[in-house]
């Protein structure tokens, strides 16, 4: 501890006389660059205060110069992007499917905003290519589960697939052959084995043989007599090596055991009318579209 | 005196009885037995440590009978908890980058132990280095043994249990949902008592000094204490549905609990890691570099311009919400206003090494000191920026806010850590020097690659992210989908996981050498090279 001030050799500036622990202090002044920017922070900050709402007061507050409001900002910018699209919109909700789809004016808007809509609603099931996933049909190949015409794919789309929101959702249910005992563990087999040969995959002959006639009794009715499916009940096509959930033995075997229930939203409920169209315009030109 | 503490741990002990004994769930129950075992344990240890409360029980002739038993215990608590910390991180990086490793448990899903990572470098890691240097700066800088006997040892293994009650609740799905102030209710009340003698400790050790003024760090050490224990208590304040429950409901609710939130989790940032650890620049930086520092007026008018100015800067984490507009502008204009008060302490803290520059060549301990202030000015050069609302619009809810916040974290707090752990190891246990120098150089260079890298993946991809979010095509339509820009991010996520990966490696590095000193080992490598004219690696006293 020492109160005399010293100079500080390497810098020849004076110390302030104190010491902590060996620690002493220069006496240099503020850096003058660095008073100056601190001064027009303040001064900028002040000029803010004046153009921009700023200081809360007993039961307002000062509201600037210009009026300024990001709530009225943001509500404006999207006047002008709904501006934008309005008469866009209006014409897609006034015409029917087949008219946008062979408009170039309107398909060409429907494809933008179907694409748009697509990745921001559907693609966490579907994928972002609408490659689909195990149980999330993939949208560009030819198969449709529930129809692939524009109509039906709107109709998909609107009111869903098995859910509980909308009673005009598509319904169908495929009974638990296993697990409810239609059919026995070795029968699930055998059916399996020809469920196989119908895509032409390799099947031991004498199970698929027996399997046969129980596909027949229990499958033909939605499946198809020659498992080619039907889009009346959402009944997947079983002879084209196409698969929901699987078509190796074993989820097949799965499959008829536990049955499946795959569900899709009614979006009719959650976008507007324009927007599903533009799906189904989107949608059905991904790939097959009937 | 000493039977004096046996009162306080006999009923810190009883009251965890009865909180195990009437607990509502598992973990209050776990938590009232730790406590308990806290309590009995403490008399335990303080029997057998006879009397000894730390450093020579014998007053030392001609100097101050100082109180470094703390602190060693600091050097390895920090030691530790920062080598956790850094880790979890890393896990939690991996997770990002590949969501397997999830686990798909509740325990350790991302949401439990992003929490256990923030908490375990800022609370547990930042946490101990700061009471470990606040104790040992206050001491030498006063001449002065630490206030209250047995009084630091509590503040010590307090906060240990405060960190493992917080720690141990998040892992189990305890958490009022705060960030950055995720303990419930009990856990907050003990770290409120911790904290009361942590501060009564201080201020007593001020009170005993011998020297006629207060050094500059410890003004920095004084309002971060006392600023953290208003942030601390105010945004805590709840009820819980029981006292024997873990469970409790924050007293605020919609925007009122948003700015209370964010006037605690910005001044956490600018009391806990900016306050403080000035603290340690202004002791460990002149120390180490045996030089003066800049310029005393600077130290107090960046001080008290700080201070005032960090406490409004708050609503700028809450830039177009419902939070009104007169709030957002004031939030963003004391953060710019805040630039130079920042800057003034990374002015003073680099010019201090004017006159020393020389030495950075041959002491990794203050090349680590020098490019920590050189990572604050960085950030606090950042953080501006990003207050303003336009910039604000573009990175907010985007990675560059990690990349902003890590810069400052893992450059700054992290390495002005390191540098103050190196200066104590030695001196704490007595060792000759540092087991090794060049281990210290390789741990700068590990932490230093490892925060561009990550500073880095961050910046290119919050900014992208924060584009792909804007996008629109021609006509009007959203160009890209969330789980697009998602996917976009992923290298980056890789990247970023490969920096932290480097900083962990770097922590591994310090805690074998910090063991190693411990031990009073001597590694045998190539000495540094010394100029004749600047005598440097030589400890300071």
């Amino acid at each position: 501890m020492s109160d005399h001030r010293h100079v500080d050799e390497f810098t020849g500036v004076e110390t302030t006389g104190h010491e902590w622990d060996g620690i002493r202090e220069l006496d240099n002044p503020l850096p003058r660059w660095w008073q100056w920017v601190f001064w027009a922070c303040v001064v900028w900050s002040v000029g803010y205060w004046v153009v921009y709402p700023a200081w809360p007061l007993v039961s307002s507050h000062t509201k600037g110069m210009i009026g300024y409001s990001s709530r009225a900002e943001v509500a404006q910018e999207i006047k002008t992007a709904t501006a934008g699209m309005a008469g866009q919109l209006e014409r897609i909700r006034k015409a029917p499917l087949e008219q946008i789809r062979t408009d170039t004016g309107l398909r060409e808007f429907a494809m933008a905003g179907g694409r748009s809509a697509f990745n921001v609603n559907c693609s966490q099931c579907h994928g972002s290519g609408a490659q689909g996933f195990k149980g999330f049909p993939n949208l560009n190949d030819d198969e449709w589960i529930w129809g692939g015409t524009l109509d039906a794919i709107f109709r998909t789309i609107t009111h869903g697939i098995r859910n509980t929101e909308d009673e005009n959702a598509h319904q169908s249910e495929m009974p638990a052959f296993g697990r409810d005992g239609i059919l026995t563990k070795a029968q699930v087999a055998d059916v399996a084995e020809y469920v196989l040969s119908l895509s032409g995959q390799a099947a031991d002959g004498t199970a698929s043989a027996r399997g046969k006639p129980l596909f027949t009794d229990n499958c033909a009715a939605c499946h198809g007599d020659n498992g080619q499916g039907s889009t009346e009940f959402g009944a997947p096509a079983l002879n084209n090596n196409i698969w929901l959930y699987g078509g190796d033995k074993a989820t097949i075997v799965e499959t008829v055991t536990n049955s499946r229930r795959g569900v899709m939203p009614a979006w009719g409920r959650h976008l507007d009318e324009a927007t599903v169209k533009q799906l189904a315009i989107y949608v059905h030109s991904l790939g097959g579209g009937k | 005196m000493s039977f004096l503490i046996f009162l306080p741990l006999g009923l810190i002990g009883l009251l965890g009885l009865s909180l195990a004994a009437g607990a509502d769930d598992a973990v209050m129950y776990g938590h009232g037995l730790l406590m308990a075992a806290f309590g009995f344990l403490g008399i335990f240890w303080v029997i057998a440590r006879d009397g000894d409360m730390g450093g020579p029980a014998k007053a030392v002739p001609g100097g101050v009978n100082y109180n470094d038993g703390v602190i060693r215990a600091g050097v390895v608590a920090s030691t530790f908890w920062g080598v956790v910390g850094f880790s979890v991180g890393l896990v939690i990086a991996l997770q990002l980058a590949f969501p397997v490793l999830n686990f798909d448990l509740p325990w350790t899903n991302f949401g439990r132990l992003r929490p256990l990572h923030t908490s375990a470098v800022i609370f547990a890691f930042g946490g101990n280095v700061l009471m470990m240097t606040s104790f040992h700066v206050v001491q030498r800088t006063c001449q002065a043994r630490l206030a209250g006997g047995w009084a630091p040892w509590f503040v010590f293994w307090g906060y240990q249990l405060f960190l493992l009650m917080a720690a141990s609740g998040y892992v189990l799905g305890v958490t009022q949902s705060k960030e950055y102030a995720e303990p419930e209710w009990y856990v907050d009340l003990w770290l409120t008592i911790v904290w009361v003698v942590y501060l009564l400790v201080f201020m007593g050790t001020l009170w005993r000094r011998k020297e006629p003024h207060i050094y500059v760090a410890n003004w920095f050490y004084l309002a971060f204490i006392v600023t953290i224990a208003m942030l601390h208590i105010i945004n805590n304040l709840a009820v819980p549905i029981s006292l024997t429950s873990t469970k409790s409901y924050v007293l605020f609710a919609g925007v009122q609990d948003a700015l209370t939130q964010w006037w605690y989790g910005h001044n956490a940032v600018g009391f806990f890691l900016t306050a403080g650890f000035l603290g340690i620049m202004y002791y460990y930086v002149p120390k180490q570099a045996e030089r003066p520092v800049y310029s005393y007026r600077l130290s107090i008018v960046h001080f008290w311009s700080l201070i005032f100015l960090y406490i409004w800067a708050g609503p700028h984490h809450l830039h177009y919400t419902a939070l009104p507009d007169w709030a957002q502008t004031l939030g963003m204009t004391f953060s710019i206003m805040l630039w130079m008060p920042s800057w003034g302490g990374m002015i003073n803290g680099l010019m201090t090494l004017s006159g020393a520059w020389d030495k950075l060549r041959t002491d990794p301990v203050l090349r680590l000191l020098a490019i920590s202030i050189a990572f604050y000015g960085m950030s606090t050069f950042e953080g501006p920026l990003m207050s303003i609302k336009a910039v604000n619009g573009l990175s907010h809810f985007t990675d560059w806010t990690i990349g902003h916040v890590h810069s400052g974290a893992l450059g700054w707090v992290g390495m002005v850590s390191f540098g103050a752990i190196y200066f104590l190891a030695p001196r704490m246990f007595a060792a000759e020097k540092l087991y090794s120098l060049r281990l210290v150089s390789a741990h700068f260079w590990l932490a230093t690659v490892g925060i561009v890298l990550y500073a880095s993946a961050m910046w290119v991809s919050g900014i992208m992210q924060g584009l792909m979010w804007r996008a629109y095509d021609s006509l009007g339509f959203l160009e890209y989908s969330f789980a697009e820009t998602v996917e976009a991010m992923h290298p980056f996520y890789v990247i970023r996981a490969l920096g932290g990966l480097l900083y962990v490696v770097g922590g591994l590095v310090m805690a074998w050498n910090v063991y190693q000193t411990a031990q009073g080992r001597i590694r045998d490598e190539r000495p540094y090279e010394t100029t004749p004219a600047a005598p440097a690696t030589a400890p300071a006293e």
